[in-house]
């Protein structure tokens, strides 16, 4: 418990600055990149593949630099209740604009489905679309487009890896929570092997999510150039496997703070961030799994 | 919330504290509200004498038909870079500028609630800022497709150089920002209020930025998901918004005014909570509807997310869209005008005077209501048939970013100034910018009215010999605004050193304390302030109503 | 010119037009009808807001009154909006339902934006056309110090216009091939994007004959403000015969006769302003960063074959220029080689460029 009662205020903070020069330096080095891609340039001859990897570093190394002050600000009790309520609410009102960042793609895909694609095979109102332009278009899904882009390939299946996938992270879902128990319950025990689980289950989603990657690649002619079907297909569960990634990392490190003793019933706010953030990305892939490989 | 502690009592090595750091560091490091309040404002008027002098360009070559300075394609990066300088960069920032400063003081909170984040906000629009100014000096040049960043065009590589990849990230970098500074605020009034406040008991300019910053954390997202599928389709050949591979150009601006048109309400909502503020102390009356001017921010930022396809009427929507749409847009009429009623309303039978702010406030009810009604008469669908993508459209927007938008953050200049300063300004100066801005910017915009409905597109860098005369009276109104812009950096620099030389009282304006806590501390205000929260919200309405 | 394309600037007015066709008409009505409303507001509004400004003011001693809330006056002026906002919307969706009614048309014109004209292509019969900002204005425009009041109709004038024929149901079929356009001319009441990929629809039925003016109005790159459209609206009679000489003058073929190197040059400078001037500039000097020079380019002035070859081809970035028939292209690559800095020395004569089975 905090042996604080007042509202603990920093002042200078050098990590703010340092984490957004990172990120800076990480984006510029990208967009030049990005820019020599088009012409052919490849990434190890690319000056803004340097650019990049420095700023990546000056970017983590601002997170393990702020978070660990952070880390130590709390366990030095540095921090009161109301401290606590405002960055469960800086946590929730982020996972909101992930949400929504989610939704967007979500959308897209709606937007897709129901209609683009629809009127290029010239329904509603869009009969002289498929008359005039694209005569030989029927709209079906999945689709890469009336101009076959990417030429063929194979849809995603539900019932293999991704089936597999959401056992895994509904149990992890349930593993994360048992740790939580745990937790309360002042059970160490309980609270590390639960979060191993969960990180465990985490990165065997990405790695079964890697080999479905592969498949597609090689085998199914499915990639992120298949027309909207492969468009929305990899971006909707690229970002989401990112996102498991992310999401697996900090439990590694609220994983590793429990083994430094961190963490007492009353006060865990960075173990209940990180448990609010793998449920987020546990929905979001019930979502997936409905809408784009069920649907 | 409970009283407060920094830093310093934990540390032996600072027995003297409560002053702020010395040197650069002092604001790089900073994570005091007032600081990076700073920050954001003196950042925001530099951007906006950029995107102004952007705009002192467009005016220049629209001067007289003919290709006179510039190419079109640097005409058309200079429309693009002057809409999202303006926007992003100073009147975003500009209003989070005054959230900082003021929120605490307002509500009677020590801090933001999340001093370190509260910084790296500002830095990360800084940042955003820069990645977007460098495409300036590249190769091909800055974005010249337009603030909408509509594909195929931005998409093309003979249209956009290298500066694709830079506006992308730059609008992430300024959407993390903007998310940032909206969860800060959020999290400040839900949670640093002074518990003698109530929800109802707070200063409208506190509520409408407690409706912003929703709005902020629900559309940015958005804009920067927009943004990823343009990167995605220049560069990693997926079909987001190309019919062949089965997309659709028009999806990515459903998705763009699914933003962008909230996120003209989050240019204007903080306006509204300003002139909610500064009408009542000059009328020295209490606002008319407290209750409803609150109702009618929710409702408006409610309807901003179910209208944005206003702004596509001849794209091509099925007829259901077309008229579902026009009729939301139609009826933000009812809340905005319960707003301009309210106005109207709290300054009746007031004991009036007509000071700097208050000047620009009345300004910018007049002029606002006027941007409102060109705004609903292009909601009518078949007539935004003519309207659309014409300079009647320019100057809708403008009369309610410039006299409404801007016109309040110089009264709020005004009126804040000498609390946060304790200097007071030039009032003969300031009286003088007024009347050169409010009689320059109709001179500016309002015959672009004439030369939109006379058939003149918007975008263009030449055009035919009839709109030659408007023109030019638009620009030299342009240009005598831009001008008198310079009164106003004369006046905050030489308040800030030391005005008039009058010391201001703690109330500033008559009776200002009846309105708002943060009358009721000295002028200047301490670095550190309600570090004991009050105990009581001398808000009027509420000591009235009691 | 026979088609009245010399005809005097167009009127100015201060105020919307009213066109020439049935919707426009019932917008301008619906435009004055909202425009009388707000003016009405907004009298209303600020009468007594000035009123209040000019006598309660504490200079004359006004005291303020401490009033507020009061929830009749709140609820009257929610729901008057409320109803004026429903009058304004009954005929408002009379009008949008007109605007949308593209069925039973007489005839039907599929229009493509390009970068930077327009095509038209007559589905009922087989005229088909590119439509150019004339060459006048496209000088004028891009050379400096030119004087743009000299060129009558600067900027709003074309080489073809679109040709319709009044009081008949024209529907459109609106489509581009690149980025997205804007087909509007004013006096027809309405403008609709050209979407890349998909088709959008609208009609028209002009009611007077006369020559009516537009232009873009999406912004599609550099040349944006030089796409004009010009409609020329006649009478059936004057129609049909149009119809007919457009269709002689298609089925031409070019003349492939040899022609002296000023007129070569003087051909190809049309040719070159039609269809290249847009992205390699009136200098051949390109766009730094984005469109090479023509000035010196190895394949401008290389061998002329492959130039030929080059410009039919086309690359990702640049359109291929097969609708080029010999002798324009005999005159182009004339032009390019010879001018705009470059000085190869050869005349190209159109029996040259002529492919062998080059029979149009
Ligand atoms: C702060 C910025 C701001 C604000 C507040 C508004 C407010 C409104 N805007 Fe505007 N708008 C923009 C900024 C803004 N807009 C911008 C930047 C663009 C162009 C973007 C681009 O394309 O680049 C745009 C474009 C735009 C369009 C698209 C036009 C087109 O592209 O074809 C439309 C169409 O409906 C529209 C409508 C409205 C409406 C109905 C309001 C309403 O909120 C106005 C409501 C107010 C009133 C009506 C006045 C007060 C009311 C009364 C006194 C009550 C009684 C009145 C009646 C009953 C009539 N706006
Ligand atoms: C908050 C937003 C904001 C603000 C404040 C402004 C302010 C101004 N805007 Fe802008 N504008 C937009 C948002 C804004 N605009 C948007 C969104 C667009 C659409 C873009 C698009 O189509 O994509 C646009 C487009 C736009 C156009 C249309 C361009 C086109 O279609 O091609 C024009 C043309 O007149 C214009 C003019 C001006 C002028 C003269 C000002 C003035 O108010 C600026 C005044 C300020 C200064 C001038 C700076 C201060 C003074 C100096 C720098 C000193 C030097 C002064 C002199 C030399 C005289 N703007
Ligand atoms: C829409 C823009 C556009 C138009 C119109 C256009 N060009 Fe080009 N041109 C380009 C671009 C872009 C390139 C570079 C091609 C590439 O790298 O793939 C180019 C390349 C060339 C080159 C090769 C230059 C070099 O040395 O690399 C020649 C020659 C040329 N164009 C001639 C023409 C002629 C002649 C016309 C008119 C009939 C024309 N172009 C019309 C955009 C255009
Ligand atoms: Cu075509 Cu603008
Ligand atoms: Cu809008």
């Amino acid at each position: 418990m905090s042996t604080n009662t007042a509202y603990y205020i920093p002042h200078k903070a050098t990590w703010p600055v340092i984490g957004t020069a990172g990120l800076m330096i990480m984006l510029a080095g990208f967009a030049n990149y990005l820019n020599d891609k088009l012409n052919n340039i490849a990434f190890m001859s690319s000056t803004g593949s340097a650019f990049m990897l420095v700023g990546f570093l000056i970017f983590v190394t601002m997170l393990v630099g702020w978070f660990t002050l952070q880390a130590k600000e709390s366990e030095t009790g540095m921090y009161n209740h109301e401290v606590g309520i405002s960055y469960r609410h800086g946590m929730m009102w982020f996972i909101f604009s992930e949400i929504i960042f989610f939704a967007v793609f979500f959308g897209t895909l709606w937007y897709i489905r129901n209609l683009s694609v629809p009127w290029l095979g010239g329904e509603g109102a869009k009969a002289a679309t498929k008359e005039i332009l694209w005569p030989a278009f029927e709209a079906v899904w999945p689709t890469n487009g009336p101009g076959k882009v990417g030429g063929d390939f194979e849809p995603m299946g539900a019932w293999g890896l991704p089936f597999l996938n959401t056992l895994i992270l509904l149990t992890s879902g349930v593993t994360c929570t048992w740790a939580h128990h745990g937790l309360l319950a002042k059970n160490r025990d309980q609270l590390i092997k639960g979060l191993m689980a969960t990180v465990a289950l985490g990165f065997l989603f990405v790695t079964f999510q890697a080999i479905e990657y592969h498949e597609a690649y090689t085998e199914m002619g499915l990639t992120l150039g298949s027309g909207v079907y492969g468009s929305t297909f990899f971006m909707l569960t690229g970002f989401h496997g990112f996102h498991v990634c992310v999401g697996a990392i900090i439990l590694s490190v609220v994983l590793f703070r429990t083994t430094q003793g961190h963490f007492t019933p009353e006060n865990h706010f960075a173990f209940e961030a990180a448990a609010w953030y793998w449920h987020f990305v546990d929905v979001v892939w019930l979502g997936l799994f409905v809408f784009v490989y069920l649907m | 919330m409970s009283a407060v502690v920094d830093e310093h009592d934990h540390h032996a090595d600072d027995h003297h504290d409560h002053g702020p750091a010395k040197g650069l560091l002092r604001w790089i490091t900073t994570t005091n509200h007032k600081d990076i309040g700073t920050m954001y404002l003196v950042f925001a008027l530099a951007m906006f004498f950029v995107g102004g002098a952007m705009a002192m360009v467009i005016r220049a070559e629209l001067f007289e038909p003919g290709l006179q300075f510039v190419d079109p394609a640097f005409f058309n990066s200079m429309t693009t870079m002057h809409a999202l300088v303006m926007v992003f960069g100073a009147v975003m920032p500009a209003f989070v500028g005054l959230a900082n400063w003021q929120i605490p003081l307002m509500i009677g909170a020590a801090d933001m609630a999340l001093p370190r984040m509260n910084n790296m906000s500002f830095w990360m629009l800084v940042a955003g800022v820069l990645l977007l100014a460098s495409t300036l000096f590249m190769e091909g040049g800055a974005p010249n497709g337009g603030w909408t960043l509509y594909p195929p065009l931005v998409l093309q590589p003979i249209t956009v150089g290298k500066a694709l990849p830079f506006a992308v990230f730059s609008v992430h970098l300024l959407g993390i920002s903007s998310i940032m500074g909206a969860i800060n605020i959020i999290a400040t009034i839900f949670n640093m209020r002074a518990p003698a406040m109530k929800m109802m008991d707070m200063p409208l300019f506190v509520w409408t930025w407690l409706i912003t910053a929703f709005l902020l954390i629900a559309v940015m997202p958005v804009f920067a998901g927009a943004v990823t599928m343009l990167l995605t389709d220049k560069f990693f050949h997926t079909s987001f918004f190309n019919a062949a591979g089965g997309g659709d150009p028009v999806l990515y601006q459903h998705i763009f005014w699914f933003f962008g048109h909230p996120e003209v309400y989050i240019m204007i909502l903080p306006t509204f909570g300003v002139a909610s503020t500064i009408i009542p102390v000059f009328a020295r009356k209490p606002l008319f509807g407290y209750a409803s001017m609150v109702w009618a921010t929710g409702s408006i930022a409610f309807l901003s997310f179910i209208v944005w396809a206003h702004h596509m009427f001849t794209v091509g929507m099925p007829i259901a869209g077309e008229l579902y749409f026009m009729y939301a847009t139609m009826i933000i009429a009812v809340p905005t005008g319960v707003k301009v009623f309210n106005w109207t309303a709290t300054m009746w039978k007031g004991a009036m005077t007509f000071e700097t702010p208050m000047l620009f406030s009345i300004a910018f009810v007049v002029l606002f209501t006027m941007g409102g009604f060109t705004g609903l008469m292009m909601s009518i669908a078949p007539a935004d048939f003519q309207y659309h993508d014409t300079y009647f459209i320019v100057a809708h927007f403008h009369y309610t970013l410039v006299p409404a938008s801007i016109f309040i953050l110089m009264a709020a200049g005004y009126f804040w100034l000498p609390k946060w300063t304790g200097h007071m300004y030039n009032e003969k100066i300031g009286q003088l910018h007024f009347w050169l801005s409010v009689i320059s910017v109709n001179i500016l915009f309002f015959p672009q009215h004439f030369l939109g409905l006379a058939g003149m597109p918007r975008r263009i860098p030449d055009y035919a010999i009839q709109f030659a005369d408007w023109n030019m009276i638009s620009s030299i109104g342009g240009f005598i605004f831009g001008a008198s812009q310079l009164l106003f950096l004369y006046i905050v620099i030489d308040t800030v050193r030391g005005g008039t030389g009058e010391k201001v009282s703690d109330e500033v304006w008559e009776d200002a304390g009846k309105h708002g806590l943060e009358w009721t501390l000295p002028s200047p205000v301490p670095y550190h302030t309600w570090t004991t929260p009050p105990t009581s919200a001398p808000t009027e309405h509420v000591l009235d109503s009691h | 010119m026979a088609l009245g394309l010399g005809a005097a600037q167009a009127d100015y007015t201060l105020n919307l037009m009213k066109g020439v066709t049935k919707v426009s008409n019932d917008i301008y009505d619906l435009h004055m009808l909202i425009l009388w409303i707000c003016v009405a507001i907004g009298v209303g509004v600020f009468g007594v807001m000035f009123y209040s400004i000019y006598h309660h003011r504490k200079s004359k001693g006004h005291v303020a009154a401490q009033f507020h809330e009061n929830t009749t006056v709140e609820i009257i002026w929610t729901i008057i909006p409320t109803l004026i906002l429903v009058a304004m919307a009954i005929p408002a969706t009379y009008t949008m339902l007109e605007l949308n009614d593209v069925e039973k048309s007489d005839m039907t014109i599929q229009v493509t934006g390009r970068q930077w004209y327009w095509d038209y292509k007559y589905l009922n019969s087989d005229i088909h056309f590119e439509s150019h900002l004339d060459e006048a204005s496209e000088r004028a425009h891009r050379t400096k110090g030119a004087d743009p009041r000299s060129v009558p109709h600067y900027l709003l004038n074309v080489d073809k216009p679109l040709v319709i024929p009044v009081k008949k149901k024209v529907r459109f079929v609106l489509t581009s091939t690149d980025v997205i356009h804007s087909w509007w001319v004013p006096d027809l009441g309405w403008k609709k994007d050209a979407n890349p990929g998909f088709i959008n629809e609208a009609w028209t039925s002009v009611d007077k004959a006369g020559t009516y003016r537009g232009q873009c109005t999406e912004l599609c790159g550099r040349d944006h403000a030089f796409m004009p459209i010009v409609v020329i609206a006649l009478e059936q009679p004057e129609y049909d015969a149009w119809v007919i000489k457009t269709l002689e003058q298609q089925k031409q073929k070019p003349d492939l006769s040899d022609q002296s190197s000023q007129q070569l040059m003087a051909h190809g400078e049309s040719v070159y302003l039609k269809n290249c001037v847009g992205c390699h500039q009136i200098n051949g000097a390109g766009v730094p960063g984005l469109i090479p020079a023509l000035t010196g380019s190895a394949i401008a002035t290389g061998k002329w074959e492959s130039l030929d070859g080059f410009l039919r081809a086309g690359t990702s970035k640049m359109p291929k220029f097969d609708k080029l028939n010999a002798k324009e292209s005999a005159e182009l690559m004339t032009y390019v080689r010879n001018n705009l800095g470059n000085k190869v020395g050869d005349e190209l004569q159109p029996k040259q460029t002529a492919l062998p089975d080059d029979d149009d």
